[in-house]
């Protein structure tokens, strides 16, 4: 089965953008999961205003460190804000099965009890294996569950997506 | 079959008994695996979720409150459920083997078993004995064995060192005192030498250094400011006064006029150096309080890195 072609990215970034204009709440923190969710984030800040920004990486808190370990590269998670009693912007550039989303949304809680979470996705694939859903989203495209949708960054800072076949998972 | 018995098929890390022989590759990715880790003590929750469930078991044949702690507490900041067995006062008292209390705590669903020995090879021993009878998804991490490894204070060394001067390949690192009885000497050259640290010393009297110990790939000093002059990094070794009764050491007061580190004696070293010390310090035998306490020593965080590491070491274990 063919994958419907994917959006641009760019285009995706500014359809986002206009969901949330106006919705979002002017003091809300973003908080990009890395490393596809940091670069949506650090671009909707510029977009949508100056405001605190931070980054999770969610390593600690999937799901299947006991079928494939601890992956490699793990960043530090860094949240330069008071959690407790913040609206809180969840970012990431693929939704697809939740899974990120839950971890991200447990690490959060290590830090505070955030008065609000949203989800904001570049790109929403379906495929969803837990009950999650976003609250603003660039674009949604359906892939077959035998590829993964990547997400990369030029070094001008322009964003781009990509279909590839997944690998090594045995 | 002559594979490294620390190592999976994969190559990945199973055990951790000793730094000798590991490849590069692996002990790079435990100290990035580490950095990332320092942070979460700064959490409201200082601890993150990925041995929820695990069981870790301290096994301290010798004494080491320290050592025994830090593992603990890594233990604990990973989420891990710790049980503390003092093996001196129960089993082996009462005439068990150390592969009968080890096939035991198996039994009582281990799933890391952290070991300190007085006798060098005790976790290799336990690492291929759970290797050879199907269960090498029980760990086992080297908390110091005889003279022969600390792994993990070799790790926190290294940490500690590319902290503070970002890259191994320009250092001149010095590793005065008694070197002879020091598994943490033996781990750290072992593991600066593979992570291409050019020049690498000893400094310390005769009796106090392994015959033959220029087959490591250090340089050899007797005095202490030849030795200590150029250098990026200072390890002071600790100096274990039972070691003194015999016939190695005139006096401790003696030891220190020749290799105990004073300000004075550290500034033929470079103006940067950074002073260590894997603790616990004996002030006023190997180092003096002024620079103990000076502007140059890191050896509180060193303890602080020592936490990071050996969560990044069970991490990595458990996960492969």
């Amino acid at each position: 089965m063919k994958a419907d072609p994917l959006p641009d990215a760019e285009a995706a970034l500014a359809a986002l953008v206009a969901r949330m204009q106006g919705k979002v709440a002017p003091d809300a923190a973003f908080v990009g999961i890395y490393s596809g969710g940091a670069w949506v984030a650090e671009r909707l800040v510029e977009r949508l205003g100056a405001r605190p920004l931070g980054f999770i990486d969610v390593a600690y808190y999937r799901d299947d460190y006991a079928r494939s370990g601890l992956k490699p590269n793990t960043r530090r998670t860094s949240l330069p804000f008071e959690v407790d009693g913040a609206t809180i912007v969840l970012v990431d550039d693929v939704l697809y099965t939740g899974r990120s989303v839950r971890a991200a949304v447990n690490e959060l809680f290590d830090f505070g009890r955030p008065e609000r979470v949203e989800l904001a996705v570049l790109v929403d694939r379906g495929g969803r294996e837990l009950p999650i859903e976003a609250t603003y989203t660039g674009a949604r495209v359906a892939v077959t569950r035998d590829n993964t949708v990547v997400l990369s960054r030029d070094p001008g800072g322009t964003l781009s997506l990509r279909v590839e076949p997944v690998t090594g998972v045995a | 079959m002559t594979r490294n018995p620390q190592l999976d098929r994969n190559g990945g890390l199973r055990h951790l008994i000793t730094l000798e022989g590991l490849p590069a590759e692996v002990i790079t990715r435990v100290l990035d695996t580490a950095e990332p880790f320092v942070s979460v003590a700064e959490r409201e929750v200082k601890k993150v979720p990925l041995l929820r469930g695990k069981a870790v078991f301290n096994l301290f044949f010798e004494n080491s409150t320290r050592t025994r702690t830090t593992f603990e507490i890594a233990a604990k900041r990973l989420s891990a459920d710790v049980i503390n067995l003092n093996i001196g006062a129960s089993s082996t008292s009462k005439g068990e083997t150390l592969l009968d209390t080890v096939d035991n705590l198996v039994a009582m669903d281990a799933d890391i078993f952290v070991v300190r020995h007085s006798q060098s090879g005790a976790p290799h021993l336990i690492a291929a004995h759970l290797n050879a009878h199907g269960r090498s998804h029980v760990h086992v991490v080297n908390a110091g064995d005889g003279r022969h490894a600390h792994p993990t204070q070799g790790l926190l060394d290294l940490y500690t060192i590319r902290h503070y001067k970002k890259e191994f390949h320009n250092l001149t690192v010095a590793i005065v005192g008694d070197v002879l009885h020091s598994r943490v000497a033996r781990s750290l050259i072992h593991g600066l030498t593979t992570l291409g640290t050019p020049e690498v010393r000893v400094i310390g009297p005769q009796t106090l250094l392994p015959a033959k110990v220029e087959a490591m790939g250090v340089r050899v000093f007797h005095d202490m400011r030849e030795g200590l002059r150029g250098c990026d990094v200072v390890v002071m070794l600790r100096l274990q006064s039972e070691r003194m009764k015999g016939a190695l050491l005139p006096s401790a007061g003696e030891f220190f006029k020749h290799y105990g580190l004073t300000q004075e004696k550290l500034a033929v070293a470079k103006p940067d150096v950074i002073v260590m010390h894997p603790g616990p310090m004996n002030r006023g035998v190997e180092i003096d309080s002024a620079v103990a306490d000076g502007e140059r020593s890191v050896i509180l965080p060193q303890v602080t890195f020592g936490i990071a590491v050996r969560m990044a070491v069970m991490s990595i274990i458990a996960g492969n």
